[in-house]
């Protein structure tokens, strides 16, 4: 899409794209091209002199069994935030909706989790599940359940999830409660003089309509899961017990900065982008299409 | 609603409300720990109702911080935080409106090349590229400064893209007027484009003041000095570090702390909030 009229000046548009551009290159391009330019290289232990090793890097990161535990980890985390999240989003959103019509009021209550910052979260739940005084774990050592998340690594992991959801709910809520409520009223009408009683209108006619706004749902949440939730594994569990939670994005920073592997770390973030890359460009495929819906 | 089922109402609200209940506990969990005393959270249930400290506890971390040799004051990392939110927020706003103005109201060679360039910055949070992007900063000089905290993270495509999608939709018919009464074109913008999109900068503003607060992994790597933490690091940092007898009370009382004005910003500025979730999801 193009202005018509616009205006003629020489130079006065670079001043205005002059400092977005020159930010841009110098935090942006420039450190891209330099974790390009070091996942080719091999750097000192003791600085100074670096080897150019070509794939070396990358070679040496898929024979690494750590990195595939990382990987697979990143996988099942993301894939159990983004599922948990949706439907539990979903439940609230539709509920919500059916007693609420443009719902005011419900939705006051529930937009505030999206903006607690994911370390402070990751602190909440530390404190909720803590092994010594956290309510929660008491509560569930009441029924039996033995919670130790500081020493067992699945319970370490279901934790985060839990608070990486709990983070993201307001988000996904808002989305789904939008998208409840551009649905024409006059279908689901027409559908209950039909005879079709609550249960059948949602999985024939509001589900099928909401498909496109969970699935811009389930890619954004894919991207949360993968880079937003630093701060929750970092304030949790730093990646352990062992490397229970240890997924790829905290395994770049750890490795770059505690374990001083630059190229190592480098060849990690250039495999982290073209993922990235790759989740940008299936959001921006789909959004076309819903655009032309 | 479609017809009577006065049951599945009922359903409907105590889900919801349960809901709420689960959702709202971790919270107020936080609030009860914040109101004890130090014994008080030392044992095993804690209570589930606020207690008498309220009023000391809060003193003791916005004054002195968690209460070890050497702690920061909450009230130190609190206006850092601001700083840093406030800096990132108008700061976007500031560079991308003008941008977005002169990629939709100019034509100028390079402007397709520009866009893109701006375009790429959507794909890759910092997260991603944290080691070389602390490396540049580094190397700028530019570690515990605010700049250093600020600036990296202005680099970024969303407002820009917000503020293009908004421009275009302005009516040709303004920037004519504009024109034939021999307005220049900084004149159209501050005149005319900037009280125009007003409601889109409040928009932008709650999300990125959220944004630049809730900065986590960034601000622990570039402020090495106290005098620049900000308030969610070093609840964070505080929460991990193992004490021999713990204070959950204090630790709470800075994470209630840390999370109040983003909390705030969002219930008291809700409708701008939405509008700008969703806008800058276009």
């Amino acid at each position: 899409m193009e202005k018509r009229v616009t205006f003629n000046q020489r130079w006065l548009p670079y001043l205005l794209v002059g400092p977005q551009i020159i930010i841009t290159l110098v935090f942006f391009f420039w450190p891209s091209g330099q974790a390009i330019y070091q996942s080719v290289l091999i750097e000192d232990v003791f600085g100074g002199n670096s080897k150019f090793v070509f794939l070396d890097n990358f070679i040496h990161l898929f024979s690494d069994p750590g990195y595939y535990h990382s990987a697979r980890l990143t996988v099942v985390f993301s894939f159990l935030v983004a599922a948990i999240g949706l439907a539990v989003s979903l439940l609230l959103a539709v509920m919500a909706d059916r007693v609420v019509r443009g719902a005011t009021g419900y939705k006051a209550f529930l937009v505030w989790p999206y903006a607690v910052a994911p370390a402070v979260a990751g602190v909440l739940f530390g404190f909720l599940f803590n092994p010594s005084v956290g309510i929660v774990a008491w509560m569930l050592q009441g029924i039996g359940i033995e919670f130790n998340y500081v020493i067992n690594g699945n319970q370490a992991l279901l934790l985060v999830v839990i608070a990486a959801v709990w983070n993201q709910i307001s988000y996904n809520f808002l989305f789904f409660l939008a998208g409840l409520q551009s649905i024409p009223k006059s279908l689901i009408e027409a559908a209950a003089i039909d005879g079709a009683g609550p249960g059948r209108r949602f999985r024939d006619i509001i589900f099928p309509l909401l498909s496109p706004v969970g699935f811009f749902l389930l890619v954004v949440n894919i991207i949360y899961a993968f880079f937003g939730t630093f701060g929750v594994v970092d304030s949790l569990t730093k990646g352990g017990p062992g490397k229970a939670t240890e997924i790829l994005v905290f395994k770049v920073f750890n490795d770059g900065f505690r374990g001083q592997d630059l190229g190592g770390s480098s060849a990690q973030s250039v495999i982290l982008m073209v993922v990235v890359i790759a989740l940008t460009f299936v959001q921006f495929r789909f959004i076309e299409r819903r655009v032309h819906y | 609603m479609v017809e009577n089922r006065p049951f599945l109402t009922m359903l409907s609200h105590l889900v919801v409300i349960l809901g709420l209940v689960i959702i709202a506990f971790p919270v107020w969990m936080t609030f009860v720990a914040s109101t004890h005393s130090q014994q008080t959270m030392l044992q095993s249930p804690i209570p589930l109702l606020p207690g008498p400290y309220l009023i000391e506890n809060y003193t003791q971390v916005l004054t002195e911080g968690y209460g070890r040799v050497g702690s920061t004051p909450v009230m130190m990392t609190l206006t850092n935080s601001l700083i840093m939110a406030l800096g990132v927020a108008i700061g976007k706003i500031a560079i991308s409106i003008i941008s977005a103005f002169a990629i939709v109201y100019f034509r100028f060679p390079g402007r397709m090349y520009f866009f893109w360039a701006i375009f790429v910055t959507l794909m890759l949070p910092v997260e991603v590229r944290i080691v070389p992007t602390y490396g540049v900063v580094a190397n700028l000089g530019m570690i515990d400064t605010y700049g250093g905290l600020i600036i990296p993270l202005i680099a970024s495509a969303t407002a820009t893209f917000l503020f293009r999608q908004f421009f275009l939709s302005v009516p040709d018919e303004l920037t004519e007027a504009a024109r034939v009464d021999g307005a220049s074109p900084m004149r159209f913008f501050w005149d005319i484009l900037l009280p125009m999109s007003r409601t889109s900068i409040a928009a932008m503003f709650v999300i990125q003041f959220i944004y630049g607060w809730n900065q986590y992994l960034w601000p622990l790597l570039i402020t090495t000095k106290e005098s620049y933490y900000t308030v969610v690091m070093t609840v964070s940092r505080q929460a991990n570090v193992v004490d021999s007898v713990p204070s959950w009370n204090l630790l709470m009382a800075m994470a209630m702390l840390a999370m109040l004005p983003p909390v705030l910003v969002v219930v008291f500025m809700q409708r701008q909030f939405v509008r700008g979730l969703v806008e800058t999801e276009k």
